[in-house]
């Protein structure tokens, strides 16, 4: 789904790459985080996933960038928005101004393809839904609190069932329920096998349980990359890591739990490192 | 300066009703973080701390100022509000320029206004960045300088929406230490923040709102006891006292430290 080769990109009127010498593979129907510091190129990645680098930002591009069977540097925006769906880290740049209602915003992109208007319907009802913002469709966008307007951003790019779904922190305004329920409608499309996810996320809680790979940029390039449990529990990047591996790495340097083994990233897993760790003691 | 809110409601339309009858009190220098559901009327609570908006019904007192009887301009004396999103409220060419607008509007002289954009960028470690263009960094520094442009007006309470959007493990410490210096200076510090973990770090009173009403407030560690409230505000326990209450642990563990202690008790039983 997706293939860069040696890709370095600079914006305009930058002297530093915002991305260097990035090698990423990533193949259809897979669930892939990205995680690293501010500034690592997390948001960069996204855009030139979904094209706005270098289309609509400019600045220079090397390396090849395959995307869905499209060259990105050759391929207008309205071309690359047929496949792929990039929601934006701030949903206010999201909402387009143009309609009146939460259902009319949802609808916009379908209504822009020419959809049935039946089919129209039942998939916005669809996105309104699992979105938590059924009860909210005849709402004005701008009378949103933040968290729903973040939410109707996130819903405006399901309901076009993108093949590439790239989405920049699309949970950080929601409600921690309401971020769990993000990241599983998201692992469900994946395993419904016909979605690619791409997720920049500061929520390494709900990275390890859902994803299936996580890499890790820093300062433009890429540091890590494997499977979530190896990658949240490296010690190197201690940085990256939630409290139960913190609580695990800790609990064995004070000779709590056991030495060996792997550490603990999920709550499911702390659980069972911390019962075993009792068991032993 | 005393909060407090009196049965307070508020409506943006008819079918838009964000508060129904809120009553909080928080006495200066405490550190409150408000959590709860989005659309719950967490930002439109704090609004009116700082007069944005007026109780429809109720009163809101600073001090010994009635919210209904002041401007907003008098208030930005009294109370400091940081939007969630920072290029809500930033508009000037440099960094500097920016931070001082609010002191220079409410007529600090010369030295004082200096004094207190310097003091203010130091406190968010932004001092390097004084003649920078705002646009220039990145969102989560622009958020520190919409941070800096509050703590220049020296207002005794300080409201600070959202403050760990977009920000990484080293910022969040950062704003952390931000708090703790804040409240050393006597300050009275109000959050809204999703990130539990970061509520329960640095503060030390939780209030939970639903729907309009605040359903718990307490010292961290009673809140985040009570599961059937948090589900009911679509918020959850910090990750370790998720983690202490499966394992049957003794008390609320909020952070590593008290965690261990826990594990610990638990093992000598």
């Amino acid at each position: 789904m997706i293939e860069l080769d040696a890709v370095t990109y600079s914006y305009p009127r930058t002297p530093q790459p915002a991305l260097r010498d990035v090698r990423l593979s990533i193949p259809a129907g897979q669930f892939c985080a990205i995680v690293g510091a501010n500034g690592a190129g997390k948001s960069t990645l996204c855009y030139l996933l979904a094209g706005f680098a270098p289309h609509f930002f400019k600045g220079e591009l090397s390396g090849a960038v395959r995307v869905a069977g499209h060259d990105v540097a050759r391929t207008p925006l309205a071309e690359m928005a047929a496949d792929v769906g990039l929601v934006f880290a701030n949903p206010f740049n999201q909402i387009t101004g143009a309609r009146f209602t939460v259902r009319e915003e949802v609808a916009f992109g379908l209504e822009n393809m020419g959809t049935p208007r039946d089919e129209m319907l039942a998939r916005t009802a669809a996105a309104l839904a699992t979105t938590g913002l059924s009860d909210l469709a005849e709402r004005s966008p701008y009378a949103l609190s933040g968290g729903q307007q973040q939410r109707l951003a996130i819903a405006s790019i399901l309901v076009m069932r993108p093949r590439l779904l790239v989405l920049d922190e699309p949970t950080s305004q929601l409600d921690p329920v309401g971020t769990q329920e993000i990241f599983s409608v998201l692992e469900e499309l994946v395993r419904q096998g016909e979605t690619t996810v791409v997720l920049v996320s500061y929520k390494l809680e709900w990275v390890g349980q859902h994803a299936d790979r996580v890499v890790v940029l820093d300062n433009g390039r890429i540091l890590a990359d494997g499977p979530p449990r190896d990658i949240l529990t490296n010690d190197d990047l201690a940085a990256s890591s939630t409290r139960y591996t913190q609580a695990a790495r800790r609990a064995r340097a004070e000779g709590l739990a056991p030495a060996q083994g792997l550490l603990p990233v999920t709550l499911d897993e702390a659980i069972s490192f911390f019962e075993n760790a009792g068991e032993a003691a | 300066m005393q909060l407090a809110l009196q049965n307070v409601h508020f409506a943006y339309a008819p079918d838009a009703v964000a508060l129904r009858g809120v009553d909080l009190s928080i006495a200066p220098g405490e550190r409150v973080a408000i959590i709860g559901a989005n659309g719950a009327g967490k930002t439109t609570l704090v609004k009116q701390f700082n007069g944005l908006l007026k109780p429809q019904q109720g009163r809101v007192l600073v001090g010994d100022w009635d919210t209904r009887a002041r401007t907003v301009a008098q208030m930005a004396r009294r109370v400091g509000l940081v939007f969630q999103n920072p290029d809500d409220q930033l508009f000037k060419q440099t960094v500097a320029d920016e931070v001082a607008f609010g002191p220079r509007n409410l007529g600090f002289d010369a030295a004082h206004a200096a004094r207190a954009v310097d003091a203010a960028l130091a406190a968010v470690g932004l001092s390097a960045a004084a003649e920078t263009h705002p646009y220039d960094l990145s969102t989560a520094q622009r958020k520190l300088v919409a941070l800096a442009t509050i703590l220049a007006m020296e207002t005794p309470v300080v409201v600070w929406d959202e403050p760990t959007i977009g920000q990484d493990g080293q910022g969040l410490q950062r704003l952390g230490e931000i708090v703790a210096k804040l409240h050393e200076n006597g300050r009275t510090i109000i959050t809204i923040s999703h990130d539990i973990d970061f509520c329960a770090d640095y503060f030390e009173r939780i209030v939970v709102m639903a729907q309009g009403r605040i359903i718990a407030d307490g010292p961290a560690t009673a809140v985040f006891a009570q599961q059937d409230v948090l589900a009911q505000a679509s918020v959850t326990a910090p990750q370790l006292a998720r983690l202490g209450a499966a394992l049957n642990l003794p008390g609320i563990p909020l952070g590593i430290d008290a965690f261990i202690a826990a594990l610990r008790s638990g093992s000598e039983r």
